[in-house]
């Protein structure tokens, strides 16, 4: 009898705690209609930091908005309401496109931003595509994801990339850091001859063209010999053997062309076993804040493309946006917090179109001309080989290239680089291990 | 060339016998294919990691617990999951592989998708015939010649070793002859995942620590077990370098096949299989496991 008082009471407590707080909020709200919300879904690899500066980019930009009023469509004010979503694509790419289906059709998203790996970005975008929903890409470089535009502008024209400009442009990027690199080598140390080089890419469907780019264009524009192309996996966890060869190759600098993991060991034992080679390129690992500790230190002067580093002011909007990011999460945002400007951009193209329609909208995305933290974006038009792509170039959005240097990130180009440079660049450095080499 | 070839096969031969070694032995003594075996060296370097980056302890001390809590962790999940359904041994794959994704799952929560490091015991490099080989490398070259000698002296010179030997060859006899198959079976699955955190403390500082990195050596060492010949130790500790060495002859003969390394491996399995379907060391009869 008396177990079952005290089983009654605490049944009653446990109805109280659920109930109460329930009906004090249903008291406390005021009667009024609810605020109308834009729900925007943000896809990627959630438990990687790709899709966690997804999310951070996108709660930034919805805080922001939200505060100052919101999204206003044709006098109507709505809240930015954003829904995340895991692409899972970092291991396993066709889950992607159910993640993707399930945002539309589950969850109602009505635009999406996001995606990654080039492997899940394409099914995802068909997939939006079939709902017409628009995406907004802030991950994948693969110009062929802008190409389909072309090919079939009434299906693909949904499709719109934020960030990062296509992989031409990181080519083109490369060669530029590269012949900076190079020149700086040859004179600092006195190479006679030819700068000689070392093509290290992941085996990745984005690389691919890359590969083939640089072994055309490396000789060819910067009068360099390439010696040779390695292509580990994406997900090596050691490198050694690869590094054994490249320097048996007799280069001086490794082209690198690396999104994944395999970007850590590679620095990590070409500094530790002080392999005389400089290394420039794309090393996507060495533009995060944990990319020294995750090399055991051995990561000092790895170079990178990138978007942002401390203090370096691409355009007015670059350093608050970079101090809130950090303020807010601790970190270094990557290109993926480039959801932050698509949201920027999607606003301003609803507020113009004065309406959710995806047609309507496209129409004046196509119309985008905005100063991002990025640079100026502009989408490429109709006519081009790869409409609604990011325009590139000094004027628009040209990217950075970052070095460790002493621990610390540090913008090393565009440096004079037809007449834009960046407040806060520096020159980029021979690695002590080369110059040591040399002087022996 | 041939001398690169040599020196970064044997270090690569040596990372996948550390982890071979142990999987093999389990295999040997118990018939056991134990897919979380892998499992194990991850939780061993997510603990390296965890006692030196957020505790303080040094890299050493660090490793000798993880070890001893990993060893824990491998026992406990043998008494909990396999050794209920230890005679089945379809069922003792599907469990395995199910506690080491239960496993991967946890770490993934707790760490997230973040490529991590943990702290060398030695940092450096030695230059051997001209190929720098990094201190940790060296010294996962020197734990597994110290394991498998270790391994051959517990088999071959203790008491234990020949209960081992005798569970392994028949079971039911050994039972007979007073044997506790059952503890023998408790000690073999705690000296597997004993060495398999060996194998985490020496080989991830060389490596990114990240929650699936069980899965690629997993798949390599049952490979190498299977062309060293099921179950035996010396066969999987030739199979790890016969492996080494073609990997990284892949990465100096065809660079930019590199990314087909492990494949290359496996082809070569496969083609020794066809004319010695036993494997290098393969058992003709029971008397000669392990």
């Amino acid at each position: 009898m008396r177990k079952r008082l005290v089983f009654s009471l605490i049944a009653c407590l446990l109805a109280l705690t659920i109930l109460v707080p329930g009906c004090a909020k249903e008291a406390a709200q005021p009667k009024e209609p609810a605020t109308p919300t834009i729900k925007i879904g943000i896809i990627g690899p959630m438990k990687f930091v790709q899709g966690q500066h997804h999310w951070f980019g996108a709660e930034l930009a919805r805080d922001e908005i939200n505060a100052a009023g919101g999204i206003i469509v044709k006098g109507t004010k709505y809240l930015v309401e954003l829904i995340k979503t895991d692409s899972n694509e970092m291991l396993s790419p066709t889950d992607a496109a159910a993640a993707m289906e399930r945002l539309i059709t589950v969850d109602k998203a009505d635009f999406v931003i996001g995606g990654f790996r080039t492997e899940g970005v394409f099914p995802m975008q068909d997939v939006a595509m079939d709902y017409k929903k628009i995406f907004l890409g802030a991950g994948s470089a693969t110009k062929e994801l802008c190409m389909k535009v072309k090919e079939n502008y009434n299906r693909y024209k949904y499709w719109f990339r934020v960030t990062p400009f296509s992989n031409v442009n990181l080519v083109n990027n490369s060669l530029l850091t590269l012949g900076t690199a190079g020149a700086i080598m040859k004179q600092g140390l006195g190479i006679q001859g030819k700068i000689k080089v070392a093509i290290l890419a992941e085996q990745a469907t984005w690389a691919d063209a890359m590969v083939a780019a640089y072994q055309a264009y490396v000789p060819q524009k910067l009068g360099m010999d390439v010696v040779g192309a390695w292509r580990p996996s994406a997900t090596a966890t050691d490198v050694t053997a690869e590094l054994s060869a490249i320097q048996a190759s007799g280069a001086h600098i490794i082209l690198t062309i690396i999104s994944g993991p395999v970007g850590i060991p590679f620095a990590r034992q070409l500094g530790e076993l002080q392999i005389p080679l400089a290394s420039v390129g794309i090393n996507v690992e060495s533009q995060k804040d944990g990319f020294m500790s995750a090399t055991n230190n051995y990561g000092n002067f790895e170079t990178t493309l990138n978007t942002y580093a401390k203090g370096v002011a691409i355009t007015s909007k670059t350093n608050a946006f970079f101090e809130a990011f950090v303020k807010k999460h601790g970190q270094t945002p990557t290109y993926n917090a480039g959801t932050y400007d698509a949201i920027y951009v999607l606003k301003a193209a609803i507020e113009r179109a004065g309406s959710l329609d995806s047609d309507a909208v496209v129409v004046e995305l196509e119309k985008t001309d905005m100063e991002t933290t990025a640079g100026r974006l502009v989408f490429m038009g109709k006519d081009t080989d790869t409409p609604h792509d990011v325009t590139y170039g000094p004027g628009y959005v040209t990217g950075i290239a970052t070095q460790w240097q002493n621990g610390e990130m540090k913008a090393v180009w565009p440096l004079n680089w037809n007449n834009v440079t960046y407040p806060g660049t520096v020159q980029w450095q021979i690695p002590d291990r080369v110059i040591k080499a040399y002087k022996k | 060339m041939l001398e690169r070839i040599l020196i970064n096969g044997l270090v690569q031969g040596g990372i996948y016998a550390l982890l071979a070694i142990g999987f093999s032995l389990i295999f040997g003594v118990a018939r056991m294919i134990n897919l979380a075996h892998t499992s194990f060296y991850m939780l061993a370097s997510y603990g390296i990691y965890t006692l030196t980056r957020y505790l303080g302890i040094p890299a050493i001390p660090a490793a000798a617990i993880s070890l001893v809590l990993t060893t824990f962790i491998g026992l406990a999940t043998y008494k909990l999951f396999i050794d209920r359904v230890r005679e089945h041994h379809v069922t003792v794959m599907l469990i395995t592989m199910a506690v080491a994704f239960v496993y991967q799952e946890v770490i993934l929560m707790i760490f997230q998708g973040h490529y991590l490091a943990a702290p060398p015991f030695v940092s450096g490099f030695a230059q051997i015939l001209g190929v720098r080989v990094s201190f940790q490398h060296l010294l996962t070259f020197g734990v597994v010649i110290l394991v498998l000698v270790g391994v051959w002296a517990l088999l071959s010179k203790t008491r234990l070793g020949i209960a081992i030997r005798a569970v392994a060859q028949d079971s039911e006899v050994a039972n007979l002859m007073g044997i506790n198959v059952s503890r023998i079976l408790l000690i073999t699955m705690s000296i597997a995942a004993g060495l398999s955190a060996v194998a985490g403390a020496v080989i991830a500082p060389t490596l990114v620590l990240e929650p699936y990195m069980w899965t690629h050596p997993l798949v390599m060492i049952m490979a190498i077990v299977v062309l060293g010949g099921l179950g035996s130790v010396k066969g999987s500790f030739i199979g790890a370098f016969v492996f080494g060495f073609v990997e990284v002859s892949v990465v100096f003969l065809a660079p930019e096949l590199a990314f087909l390394k492990g494949a290359f491996a496996l082809v070569v399995m496969v083609v020794i299989l066809l004319f010695r379907p036993e494997g290098l060391f393969g058992i003709a009869f029971e008397e000669e496991r392990l």
